[in-house]
This record gives C-alpha cells, structure tokens and sequence, in this order.
C-alpha cells in the first residue's frame, strides 16, 4: 500500500510576522495546505493521505479540509512529532497501527507547503521508491555551491554534481523506520531530512527529478511568488 | 487543485501557467497519449493570421487525445478508465443544428484551453470510454477518426443511394481513415482514391482502386465524392471532383484551407451538385468511432499504420522537440506519450 505523508508540523518562524503557521496561509482564496492536499488526494494510487499538524492547530486543519477540499475517508490528520524525523515516525506508527506494515508499503513524504508538485513527480517517486527502497526529488543546482565557515571559503564543490533538494522524498516505510531505530542520538542530531537517514547508514537513494516551479513557500517573497503564478492565470 | 497548463505563449514559445480547478465536481482525467494536428501546427508555427493568434494567445494546443480517469464525483467513470476527450464543448442545444456548428460551442485548442495539461477537468458527457486493449497510440487520435465517422454518417443522410462508385481525394492522413471508413460504412461501394503521391496510395491497400490526379482515365465516373486534400490543393481537387462526378452527385468537403477557394458554379448547377461542408464532430460520432473500433478490431490495425513518431514528453523542452519532429514528418500522426 502506498500513503501520502503531509508534513504541516512548521509553526511559520520564517514567514515574518504572520503568527499562523505557513501552511495555513491562502492563495487564490484556499490555505496551501489544502492546495498540496488536493495534489495527492485525487491520485487513486494512495490508500490514504496522511496529514501531520501541531497539536495546536490539529482542530484548525480539520475545519479546513472539511471547509475547502470537502470531508473524505482517505484522509487522517494526526498529531507530529518535535522534529522532521519524529513526524514521518508518528505516520509510519499510524499506518502500523490502522493497516499492516509490511516490507512493500510505501510512503511518499512531501511538505506542506509545495502546492505545486506534479503529477509526474509524485508517480515517479512512488515507482522509485518501490524499486529502490529510497528516492529523492531534485533540481540541478544553478548557483554555484560554497562551503565555508562563515568567515572563509573552505571548498567550492563541483556544480554539476551539486543539487537542491524538493520533496516528496519517498521510502520504504520499514525501511526507513527500521533504518531510523538503529541510528545512535549522535545520529539523529545531524540529521536535516528523512533521506539522510539512510545516507548516513550507507544506503543507496534514487534521485527524481524536479521542477524548479516545486517551490517551497517559506518566506514572504515565496508566498508573493506563489500568488503571482497562481493568480495572474490568463482564464480561457 | 493546483494544474500546470502548457500553453502556446508565441509561436514556437511555449510557457507554464497554474490554474486551481475544482475537483468536487465533474471528472479529472490524466491526459496519457495526444496527437498533433495540422491546426495545432499552425498556431506553432505562426502559420494563422496575425490578427487569430493575438486573439487566442496564451492557449494550450491539442484537442487530440485520450487519458485515465483518475476521480469522479459525478459516478459515471471508474478511476482508471482509458477514455477519449470530446474537444467539443457545447454552450446550448439546437433541435437543428449539431453541436460541433453551434457557433456558442468552444473547442479545445481553438476557443479553450487544449489538452497540454497536468491534468483536464471535464464533465462526464464529454467522455467516452475506450475498448479494453485498444493500441493508445491509434485511440490517440480518434478525434481525428471521429471527423470522417461525422462525414459519412452526414453524406449518408444527404446524398441518392446510388453509391456503386465513390471517390475519395487526397493521400493524407484523412483521406486515409476516410476511405477506410468508407469501406466499412458503405461496404456495397467500391472506393477509388485519387492523390499525388505514387507511395503514398500505395498504403491504400483495402480500397478498390487508386489513381494519380495526373492520370486519371477519361472514361472514369463517380456518384459521389469526398475531398480531403484542403490547403493550395483545394481548388484543383474539387475542379477534378466537378468534371468527373455524376449529375446529382453530392460532393463532402473536408479539407480545411486558409484561403477563399474558387469553384466551378456553373457545373455545379449544369450537373445539379450538392456541396455539404463538414468540420469537427461531436459527442456521437465518437460514440460512433468507438462501436466501429469494437465491431471491427481491424480498423485499429488498419489506422496503427498512421502512427508516424512516437515522443516521450518528459520535460517540458520535449513539448517543442515534438512539435519540431511533427514538422519533418512526410506521413502519419506524431503522437505525444505524456508523462508530464
């Protein structure tokens, strides 16, 4: 079986002074939330779309589901976890618990606020991560890559071989918690995403191509970025 | 839900726009296989007057094209139902007149967006469901199919029922499934085909004759005829059609040209000729299309010939790639596996 996982854990720290979380934000008249939602929702090959939100706002996502995209037994919203890592563990922990876990499930983990992820990225994940285990989506880097310190340049890595991580970033549920468990503190400090996860124990991950419009709404200006392209639609 | 639209923003430029469509209603289906068409062609290119491509520019082209049902409100589909889209979008009925010449109907990649999209939202009556194992390269392009299904079923209404003998002109992708068509719609007539192309006829293999316009025989007569050649051949063919057909012979024009064509009138009243133009077709005639390819499996065989180039549209530099194969083709649909 294979689940959308919805990570809407973000309280917004980014967004400026908006005090509700980004995900709740409207473009053209519906909180991107419901935007990503509806990517998933309409896609038969999931049995279920699994929406992770702050205890805090849990009551707030369901009364925006049922108010803009309509009420539907293929979605759950639970509570997330403290951190990244911890939320797609609280999804695995759900499906192990309504469903049966086995080694085929699958889990397409995409963040609440890139409403505009395609068709095509979505099915490619869910055939890579059946295939490999692991995928990851991707666009190639166009700025160059500087590492450093903060005060010096210690490396320019080679850009061709550098790239800029999207989500959905999909796994093998077992897998992936499985691989999790094992990792020591030390481990799980360092780690920035679920992909990283299996990285670290050596484990190979597919690449997936993006699209540079998959953008992530995190500041302002991606949220002014999001309306222009959605609201300035020419309709036929 | 968030859709990405391809459309045509110049000539040769295509652009990426979103728009929200509603998926409490109607059905959402996933466009899998498209097909160029000559019309799309000519907005690509910049072929149409200036004046029509500032007036219906940025559009998404295609109207050739099948999909899967991926949800329905409505019941009427299952997701995962193969099935072709009617571009026909009716705005009212007429007791009279069919849909496709309602001057309120839009068309995709005409007066609406076309299929070069993520996904097409559409109400369940402009849907057909497919046969079960039909090649989808050939189901691609039914539209096209269904314009000669439209002709014959209008000629069969319109012309006297002596048909011994009807000929069919043009070498072209058209003339192709229409005296296919023919064969099977008038199975008591015999279908001569009339071209330029020595190779081309050559694949006209099912009809009962073939003929060069450069040497077609004095003494030859015909009851009807259909013409599919459209563009500058226009004129030339429908003054063969005129000097070789029978009085009260009707005369189907199918062939879509830019310009004004000039016609011998004067034959035209002296043989009491009856000229009935055809354009596009409507939710029938697909209705009709689709019983045709059930009750006879050959004609998907038959039509399999026509699929030219095959592209994997994977990215959106490959929508233009496309088009710019479809260009060099000599024969045949360019038909577009859309994975975007």
């Amino acid at each position: 079986m294979i689940f959308a996982v919805i990570l809407a854990g973000g309280t917004g720290s980014r967004m400026g002074s908006a005090d509700m979380p980004k995900q709740f934000l409207e473009i053209k008249g519906k909180p991107i939330l419901n935007h990503t939602v509806e990517k998933f929702l309409p896609n038969p090959a999931f049995e279920k779309i699994i929406i992770l939100s702050p205890k805090a706002w849990i009551g707030h996502t369901k009364e925006i589901i049922r108010k803009y995209t309509g009420s539907s037994d293929r979605i759950a919203i639970i509570e997330g976890g403290k951190t990244r890592n911890e939320t797609i563990m609280n999804a695995i922990a759900y499906i192990d618990r309504e469903y049966t876990l086995d080694d085929d499930t699958v889990i397409v983990t995409h963040d609440s606020v890139r409403p505009f992820v395609t068709h095509r990225i979505i099915e490619e994940n869910i055939k890579a991560a059946e295939k490999y285990g692991a995928c990851d989506t991707v666009v190639p880097a166009t700025d160059t890559i500087v590492e450093g310190d903060g005060q010096q340049i210690s490396s320019i890595p080679d850009r061709s071989r550098m790239y800029q991580g999207q989500t959905p970033q999909s796994f093998k549920a077992k897998l992936l918690r499985d691989t999790y468990m094992s990792l020591s503190e030390d481990e799980k400090a360092i780690l920035t995403d679920a992909a990283k996860i299996l990285v670290i124990k050596g484990m190979d991950v597919k690449l997936v191509r993006g699209e540079t419009y998959n953008i992530k709404i995190t500041y302002p200006y991606d949220l002014r970025i999001a309306r222009s392209l959605l609201e300035d639609e020419d309709i036929k | 839900m968030i859709n990405t639209v391809y459309r045509l923003c110049y000539p040769r430029r295509f652009e990426i726009a979103f728009e929200d469509i509603d998926i409490s209603s109607g059905v959402i289906v996933r466009p899998t296989h498209l097909s160029i068409c000559n019309a799309d062609q000519r907005y690509y290119q910049g072929t149409r007057d200036i004046k029509v491509l500032k007036e219906k520019l940025p559009m998404a082209l295609i109207h050739e094209g099948i999909g899967q049902v991926i949800f329905d409100n409505s019941g009427s589909f299952k997701p995962g139902d193969k099935v072709v889209m009617v571009p026909n979008i009716p705005c009212e009925s007429d007791d009279y007149i069919a849909e496709n010449y309602l001057r309120s109907s839009k068309f995709c990649g005409s007066s609406a967006d076309g299929f070069m999209q993520e996904y097409y939202a559409i109400e369940p009556e402009r849907l057909v469901k497919l046969p079960e194992g039909i090649d989808p390269d050939v189901a691609a392009f039914t539209e096209l199919v269904s314009v000669s299904v439209h002709a014959i079923s209008r000629f069969k209404a319109i012309a006297h029922n002596r048909r011994e003998r009807v000929g069919v002109w043009g070498d072209g992708n058209l003339a192709y499934i229409t005296s296919l068509l023919l064969k099977k719609m008038l199975p008591n007539s015999k279908i001569y085909v009339f071209g330029i192309n020595r190779e081309k006829l050559s694949d006209f293999s099912f009809a009962d004759g073939t003929y060069l316009t450069t040497e077609i025989p004095t003494e030859l007569t015909l009851d009807h005829a259909f013409e599919c050649v459209g563009g500058n051949g226009s004129p030339v063919a429908i003054e063969q059609i005129i000097g070789v057909i029978r009085p009260e012979g009707t005369i189907s024009i199918l062939g879509v040209s830019e310009y004004p064509v000039a016609v011998n009138t004067r034959m035209i009243l002296e043989k009491g000729l009856r000229l009935f133009g055809t354009s596009r077709s409507g939710k029938t005639d697909f209705k009709k299309t689709v019983e045709l390819y059930r009750e006879y499996p050959e004609i998907p065989i038959y039509l399999s010939r026509l699929v030219g180039n095959t592209v994997e549209v994977n990215s959106f530099a490959d929508i233009k790639a496309a088009f710019e194969t479809d260009i060099k083709k000599s024969f045949g649909k360019t038909i577009l596996h859309w994975n975007l």
